[in-house]
């Protein structure tokens, strides 16, 4: 197994997250474009821990999680929350705090 | 040099005199309307008992023999800073003495006199307050024994005399009189305070003692730089020429003020101290001389005002400082003058007191008008004023043997001794003398009513003619009695020496000529405005006529030399200020302004353009690793 591989995989599906949270506007794809980039991120953790042979980036891998579910549960809300009051789920809608 | 000897027996008292007046004043004014029934007595009171007290000082200083008579206190030292020392001490002298006297018998008088022509001022309670703290720090400036402590007694009584010129303050013209008083009196200050260093710097004192016992040590230049600096000082104090504008205006204040402050002490304070710094003048010649100079000029000022202004109060001012003037040019001529400027500065302060309180009698009953071209025939209505304000009159003319012929007389005479040019001046300036003095009672007392309608002049009460009549006999009997019993020459010699020279022809003919002349001007004033009849309307009159009415354009001069490039300079730097100054800053706020406007536009509210500016901050910082990575 090249471990090259998994290491390409990870920056593709990160370059598919950034893009997602770029040019998407609803925010639940922005939100699970979100996810995608800190999975991809888990997986470079996990790699290089296999191919350097400790634990240390698994361990982050399982933080990286803990918070991405933290988030999601926050994250969640925050949308569902604005859905409620502006009957919409765009981002660039909610664009009061500005200039 | 006389011995300097500890304060004894009464002379530990001599902090007394000035405290007690310091204190009326701080009772008065800080005590606020709770004093004001009573506090006007305590005003008299306070002055009255450091007058009782000058009088045993007097007795004290009688009983000692001439070379004793020198008492100095310590109070404690006052400042004490590297290897400058001064104390507050205070020197009790034949010098000193006679002021102190002088200053708080008149005083007391003045202060009984306001007793009855400020009973209806609102205010008098403050009044009472500022006399007494100007008869305080004027007894400081004539008791303290080092130049430091004079310069407070200095300022003490430049600042009552703001004060009082400026009493009645909700008049416009007494407020610009008051400030004018005091921005013309802090030129003079400033010679002094630059006295004081110059004499610091080069006897590495300031006490009497010091400076005089030393004054052998110091360059002649040195010595006359200090005599000019003390001489710019006297000029302000005492209004000669050319700080002389102040003086006029000074009248706005209440007549009580004008006699006391204006007349008979404050503005003799540059006689005092010319006279007390004898032995700086007496060794730079070219600093005595610019003082018989200035007090020449300032003679013949006054006197030319002093006959051309319809205001009697202005008329008796420029007659101030007419007189200062004799004081000031006696005080130049050295040992031979120093004597008799003393003692024409005591018999002027009595004589010119009790005219400016007869004057004040006069408006009294005139309902406060001070024109005389509004007054005339007043002598049967005002028996009393009339026959002190003549007492004056005939000491001032010089007349004998009223007090003015003796003092003056000896000035004259003096001058004679040095120099046979500025005598002829001075006989001639008796001359003026004798004519606006004549014009004066001519106008006022005699010829024809040209009173306002429904004023009745009526006589004031005895608590001001009182005063009149104690200073009326003072101008009869006190030149006699300081020069035949009290016997003033040999009374001041200790301290400020006296020398006689030879004149070339006998003292009675110059006493003749003098008086022939004085003669002279009065029946030119009697004829003018005593047999003729005084027009109401000012005529037009010659040009000397209407300069003097202007002051002799002493504020046009002053507006042109100072006032106007002060206001240009105060123009250009508001305008610099405004313009330069915060234009830059402003500049740079604007500049801020514009920046920040066209920043904040990029905060757009839009998550997603803050998403894509991460992405290319993290893509930059990316690349700069790779590049560092790869060098």
């Amino acid at each position: 197994m090249n471990p090259s591989n998994y290491i390409l995989l990870s920056a593709v599906l990160f370059s598919i997250g950034a893009i997602g949270v770029l040019v998407r506007r609803n925010a639940i794809i922005v939100f699970m474009s979100v996810e995608l980039m800190l999975n991809a991120a888990n997986l470079s953790f996990v790699t290089f821990a296999r191919m350097n042979g400790n634990l240390d980036g698994q361990v982050v891998a399982f933080f990286v999680m803990v918070v991405a579910a933290a988030e999601v549960v926050i994250g969640l809300a925050i949308i569902v929350t604005i859905f409620r009051t502006r009957r919409s789920a765009s981002i660039d809608e909610p664009s009061l705090l500005k200039y | 040099m006389t011995e300097l000897m500890p304060a004894e027996g009464v002379f530990s008292l001599i902090w007394l005199l000035i405290a007690l007046p310091l204190a009326g004043a701080i009772v008065l004014l800080f005590g606020g309307r709770r004093t004001n029934s009573w506090g006007p007595y305590l005003g008299v009171l306070t002055v009255s008992a450091s007058a009782v007290l000058g009088v045993l000082m007097l007795l004290g200083l009688l009983d000692r023999p001439a070379e004793e008579r020198t008492v100095e206190q310590t109070l404690f030292t006052w400042v004490f800073v590297g290897d400058f020392q001064a104390d507050m001490a205070f020197q009790l002298d034949q010098l000193s003495m006679v002021f102190v006297l002088l200053i708080t018998i008149v005083g007391a008088l003045i202060h009984v006199y306001s007793l009855g022509y400020m009973a209806h001022d609102p205010d008098r309670r403050k009044f009472f307050g500022y006399l007494n703290l100007f008869v305080a720090a004027m007894l400081l400036l004539v008791l303290a024994n080092n130049y430091l402590l004079v310069y407070v007694g200095w300022e003490g009584v430049g600042l009552a005399s703001f004060l009082l010129i400026g009493f009645w303050q909700a008049k416009p013209s007494a407020a610009a009189a008051a400030k004018k008083a005091f921005i013309i009196n802090r030129v003079g200050d400033v010679g002094l305070s630059l006295a004081i260093m110059l004499m610091f710097v080069t006897f590495g004192s300031v006490s009497f003692d010091d400076v005089f016992r030393s004054t052998s040590e110091a360059s002649e230049g040195t010595l006359t730089a200090i005599g000019l600096l003390l001489l710019l000082a006297a000029a302000g104090k005492s209004a000669q020429f050319p700080l002389q504008a102040w003086l006029l205006d000074a009248m706005e204040g209440p007549t009580p003020v004008s006699a006391l402050i204006h007349a008979a002490t404050m503005v003799t304070a540059g006689v005092y101290l010319i006279v007390r710094s004898n032995a700086i003048y007496n060794a730079a010649v070219w600093a005595a001389t610019a003082v018989v100079i200035v007090g020449l000029i300032t003679i013949f000022m006054g006197a030319i005002i002093g006959s051309a202004k319809d205001d009697i109060k202005k008329s008796l001012a420029g007659s101030t400082m007419s007189q200062i003037g004799y004081m000031i040019f006696a005080a130049g001529l050295g040992p031979i003058g120093y004597v008799f400027a003393i003692f024409h500065l005591l018999t002027h302060g009595v004589f010119k007191a009790g005219l400016f309180l007869g004057a004040g009698s006069v408006m009294h009953g005139m309902n406060d008008n001070v024109n005389m071209r509004r007054y005339g025939a007043l002598k049967g209505l005002m028996v009393i004023t009339f026959i002190t304000f003549m007492a004056g009159y005939l000491a001032i003319i010089g007349i004998p043997p009223f007090s003015g012929f003796w003092s003056k007389d000896e000035i004259i005479h003096a001058a004679f001794e040095r120099n046979a040019f500025i005598g002829i001046a001075t006989i001639l300036a008796a001359g003026i003398t004798g004519f606006y003095m004549t014009r004066m009672i001519a106008m006022t007392f005699f010829g024809k009513p040209r009173w306002e309608e429904g004023v009745h002049p009526h006589e004031s009460p005895a608590v001001m003619t009182i005063p009149l009549i104690i200073l009326a006999l003072g101008s009869t009997f006190m030149g006699m009695a300081l020069l035949f019993w009290g016997n003033i020459e040999s009374w001041l010699e200790p301290v400020t020496g006296f020398a006689s020279e030879p004149t070339p022809l006998p003292t009675m003919f110059y006493i003749g000529v003098t008086l022939v002349v004085v003669i002279i001007g009065a029946v030119i004033g009697w004829i003018t405005y005593g047999v003729k009849p005084v027009p109401i309307d000012p005529p037009h009159g010659s040009w000397l006529t209407r300069a003097a009415r202007k002051d002799l354009y002493g504020d046009a001069v002053n507006d042109v030399l100072v006032v106007q490039p002060s206001l240009a300079t105060a123009r250009y730097l508001s305008w610099f200020d405004d313009k330069g100054i915060d234009g830059f800053v402003n500049g740079i706020a604007r500049w801020v302004g514009l920046l920040a406007n066209t920043l904040r536009r990029t905060q757009s509210g839009l998550v997603r353009s803050y998403a894509l500016s991460m992405v290319g901050g993290v893509f930059v910082v990316v690349l700069a690793l790779l590049l560092v990575r790869m060098n």
